[in-house]
């Protein structure tokens, strides 16, 4: 089971706790996050199911390298942390 | 006469009402986020679409009785595999238009990359319209100036036919259909983009269309700000004549139309076009009530001195009657007239960068 931690920067908009999921990959643990919280995967993922462009994943401290189809393995225990890629003014 | 504004900006929605004192702001929503587009409705409802840098488009609605929600924004369908000479996004980028569809419930979305979305439940529910956005000449269409996507600036509504709409697209001139959205042509003739290679400077689908506005008593009268100039319709989009009386510049980004008067509009003229702000340092709009055949500048209550302000596509609006006007600027500046223009009158605010400026009843018809 990993745990996917949202940047509290959506705090704003929706509540993202913490959560802990089964998934042998990133996209299969961010899609059981989403289940039950539907609004929050249009935060994080574009239309067509990428990451969206501004918003960066950790797996264990490392970044993620497949933004379009999520397929970077994850383990048990593993962290996957959410966060804004900083950006503006 | 509308009694109440709303404006978007860089950093948030605020709601400005006539009190017995002038214009003032009463309440301010989503501090700190961009507001692209903003629609009251009929009913007491307010539409706010969003542009978050991080986090997407987003559509929120505020109900007759002040709470807000958040509906599931418009999204397009899974990308064909096959897709690959599609040069434009399939996500939403931003929500740059929001306007009542003519029939209870219906609301049209203009997006970029150039989604046209349709909603017949006030905003809970989005449907693409596919004919335009599986058309092949829309991968003809270009990004827009500050972004690389086309996007739908002007959704125009025939007052007496809901089924007949006008798209100003930039870039992508003016797009039509007379059917609700079955079937499109891009129909604009008369107008030109000096940008374009020799040859290509009259291609209807190569138009800058800045922002585009229709008579609501007349609806066959358009007026267009054009990357290029100022024309004007008189057989609702089709052909164009040149209005180069406009003055003081060509340029510029907005315009409104006078809802009963084919005659009248109102611009805010800008310095052309690698500048882009208030000639001489000068706020003024330009009106004409001939046609075109003339401007009068005015700039009674408006900043005469080092004001480098700019007025995006979004940020004019005149209200109902055709007498109360107001336009914000890049520089956040704002501005409201209660008599066509003759005069302006300065809320007592600084606010961060204005995208959008409309008046609650955008629904009548203005």
């Amino acid at each position: 089971m990993a745990t996917v931690h949202f940047t509290r920067a959506l705090e704003r908009f929706l509540d993202a706790p913490s959560a802990t999921v089964e998934g042998a990959t990133l996209g299969e643990a961010l899609a059981a996050v989403f289940a039950g919280r539907p609004v929050l995967r249009g935060y994080v993922l574009d239309d067509q199911g990428a990451l969206r462009r501004h918003v960066a994943v950790f797996i264990n401290g490392s970044l993620v390298r497949d933004r379009e189809r999520l397929t970077d393995p994850v383990g048990r225990d593993d962290e996957i942390h959410v966060f804004q890629a900083l950006s503006g003014g | 006469m509308a009694d109440r504004l709303h404006v978007g900006t860089r950093k948030g929605l605020f709601e400005l009402a006539r009190g017995p004192g002038g214009w003032d702001i009463v309440d301010a929503h989503f501090l700190g986020d961009p507001v692209s587009a903003v629609l009251a409705g009929e009913d007491g409802s307010l539409l706010a679409a969003l542009d978050l840098g991080h986090f997407g488009a987003k559509l929120w609605r505020r109900d007759a009785a002040g709470a807000w929600s958040e509906l599931a924004a418009p999204a397009f369908p899974p990308k064909p595999e096959d897709a690959t000479d599609d040069p434009h996004p399939w996500t939403l980028g931003r929500i740059w238009s929001l306007q009542p569809g003519g029939v209870p419930g219906r609301i049209w979305a203009g997006s970029m990359p150039g989604g046209l979305f349709r909603s017949d439940d006030g905003g809970t529910t989005w449907q693409l319209n596919e004919p335009l956005w599986r058309m092949p000449d829309r991968k003809r269409w270009m990004g827009v100036a500050g972004g690389e996507q086309p996007g739908i600036s002007a959704v125009l509504v025939d007052p007496g036919n809901p089924d007949r709409l006008r798209l100003g697209v930039s870039t992508a001139g003016v797009w039509a259909t007379d059917d609700g959205g079955d079937s499109w042509s891009v129909i604009n003739h008369g107008m030109r983009n000096n940008y374009m290679p020799p040859g290509q400077e009259g291609d209807p689908i190569a138009q800058d269309i800045h922002q585009m506005a229709q008579c609501a008593a007349h609806p066959e009268i358009l007026w267009c700000q054009h990357h290029n100039g100022v024309f004007r319709s008189e057989d609702a989009g089709a052909n164009w004549r040149e209005v180069t009386a406009i003055r003081p510049s060509n340029f510029g980004f907005a315009v409104v139309a006078h809802p009963r008067d084919p005659g009248t509009a109102w611009f805010v003229p800008a310095d052309k076009d690698e500048r882009r702000y208030a000639p001489a340092g000068r706020v003024v709009v330009a009106r004409t009530r001939n046609g075109g055949a003339s401007f009068e500048v005015l700039d009674r209550g408006l900043p005469q001195r080092h004001a480098y302000d700019l007025v995006w596509r979004h940020a004019l609006a005149v209200d109902a009657t055709g007498e109360r006007l107001a336009f914000g600027s890049t520089s956040g500046g704002l501005w409201v007239s209660e008599d066509g223009g003759d005069g302006w009158s300065a809320p007592e605010a600084r606010l961060p960068p204005v995208a959008c400026v409309r008046f609650a009843d955008a629904w009548a018809g203005a």
